[in-house]
């Protein structure tokens, strides 16, 4: 056996990427679906979050301060274990698949409450000026005036940190959340052979090759002739 | 000319942080007049005209705006504020929306007119400022006369019985101005009431009523532009004046 074969053999061996594929791609629905509703609940979370803090009532921007940093500190791993092995000891059991939309959900709002507020604070004074003065009220001109144009700057940090979390949903595999990964590892760990890893491996670059594509998409689409 | 104010203010002060910037100023402006405010930079004018519709709040004093006290307690300002419109120095259109939509939107959410109400009343307010072409234009495509028009419709189409001017033609090209200048006068023609913060000395000359020169947060002299142009009573008012037409 040359040594080109031997690397054939351990990573792209043809009778076990035929009999992984289904697994593989049953982990692509599931990596799809939690990536889905985690930027869905997160991005949400997230504006929310921003938009109670430019009210600047202490009582509330403070917690969401306090929360955004904490979950932006701490590694999101952490949090899983945490929340999947020690909520049960206080009577609340969430599955694995719960545990993880939660956790990337929180996380996702933690760093796009941010994004979203650093867009809302970098909106001219004179944009909430124009629009007080037509009679909007506070949250009017919030909705209407503000956050779009605050939406429309943090497209590009915001596409950005929501692949980065959304690849998080690797961490499922080790609450048993049969995404990719874990199919990719028990697959592996059955036959002994690297090849479920590298169709893992392909499996994210085919959902996020286009992502990211989609992002750089809505980046130009979203972009306006400033005055 | 009605003898009764629409606005009037008195003893209006104001602070920023520890720095005084108002010191009482009593200033009344009737139905159908157009009062030009003009002094130098860091006078106050500015902040005044922002005290007359809350964008800045006054720490003392009273604006009665039709009768009714506009920083009295329960007063509902956002209501007061469709009758007094405001026009800005830097336009301030909003980037994400057409003109008709900058036009529109207080409108429809303040006011709740429908789209197709909404829309037939910003068309004949920028059909007003002369931009009935530029309906569905972003405000990044248009010139700097033409966002302020848009603005100045933005204003009307709300159908206010007060427009605020603060410095409108300060941050236009001089090419650009006489088209808002224009519009002004034709307001005027119209019997709008206006108050208008300005350094174009010429118009205000030519268009206002009344002058109010204020410096270091008071109404130094005020009266009719030729008398305050012409023979202005106090020193301080004589040297500004020298240093704005020279």
């Amino acid at each position: 056996m040359t040594a080109f074969e031997r690397f054939l053999e351990t990573f792209f061996k043809a009778e076990l990427i035929a009999a992984t594929a289904p697994k593989i791609v049953s982990g692509m629905g599931m990596t799809l679906l939690i990536a889905g509703l985690v930027v869905a609940t997160g991005v949400a979370l997230g504006l929310l979050l921003a938009g109670l803090r430019s009210y600047r009532i202490a009582p509330v921007s403070a917690p969401i301060v306090i929360f955004a940093d904490i979950l932006r500190a701490m590694p999101p791993l952490v949090l899983i274990l945490i929340v999947y092995f020690g909520l049960p000891n206080v009577g609340v059991t969430l599955s694995g698949f719960a545990v993880l939309w939660l956790v990337l959900s929180l996380v996702l709002a933690a760093f796009a409450e941010e994004i979203f507020w650093a867009g809302i604070t970098s909106i001219r004074k004179g944009q909430w000026d124009a629009a007080r003065a037509t009679g909007l009220s506070y949250t009017a001109t919030l909705i209407w005036v503000i956050l779009p144009q605050a939406v429309r700057l943090t497209v590009p940090p915001l596409v950005n940190r929501t692949i980065a979390i959304t690849k998080n949903t690797a961490l499922g595999t080790v609450i048993g959340v049969p995404e990719i990964l874990n199919q990719a590892t028990t697959a592996v760990s059955f036959s002994g052979n690297a090849t479920p890893l590298m169709m893992g491996a392909v499996a994210y670059l085919v959902i996020f090759i286009p992502v990211v594509m989609i992002g750089r998409m809505i980046e130009r689409r979203l972009a306006w002739k400033r005055a | 000319m009605d003898e009764k104010p629409l606005l009037s203010a008195t003893g209006v002060t104001k602070r920023f942080g520890g720095l005084p910037v108002l010191h009482g100023i009593d200033f009344s402006v009737r139905q159908g007049e157009m009062v030009f405010i003009i002094g130098p930079s860091g006078s106050g004018k500015s902040t005044f005209l922002r005290c007359c519709n809350r964008l800045e709040e006054p720490d003392a004093g009273q604006i009665v705006f039709d009768g009714v006290d506009i920083l009295g307690k329960g007063v509902d300002i956002n209501a007061m504020r469709q009758r007094i419109g405001m026009v800005f120095q830097a336009f301030n259109l909003y980037p994400h929306l057409s003109a008709l939509g900058n036009v529109t939107l207080a409108l429809r959410k303040v006011v709740g007119k429908s789209k197709a109400e909404a829309e037939a009343i910003g068309r004949a307010a920028l059909e007003r400022v002369g931009l009935s072409e530029k309906v569905a234009a972003m405000p990044g495509t248009l010139s700097g006369g033409q966002q302020q028009r848009v603005a100045i419709a933005r204003a009307l189409a709300l159908d206010p019985r007060l427009v605020l001017f603060d410095e409108p033609t300060s941050a236009l090209d001089p090419e650009l101005v006489g088209s808002v200048l224009a519009v002004m006068r034709d307001l005027k023609q119209r019997g709008m009431t206006m108050v208008v913060v300005s350094h174009e000395m010429r118009f205000a000359r030519e268009a206002a009523d009344r002058v109010v020169f204020m410096e270091a947060g008071r109404i130094v002299e005020q009266g009719p532009p030729a008398q305050l142009f012409e023979a202005p009573r106090e020193a301080r008012t004589r040297e500004f004046l020298s240093r704005m037409m020279a």
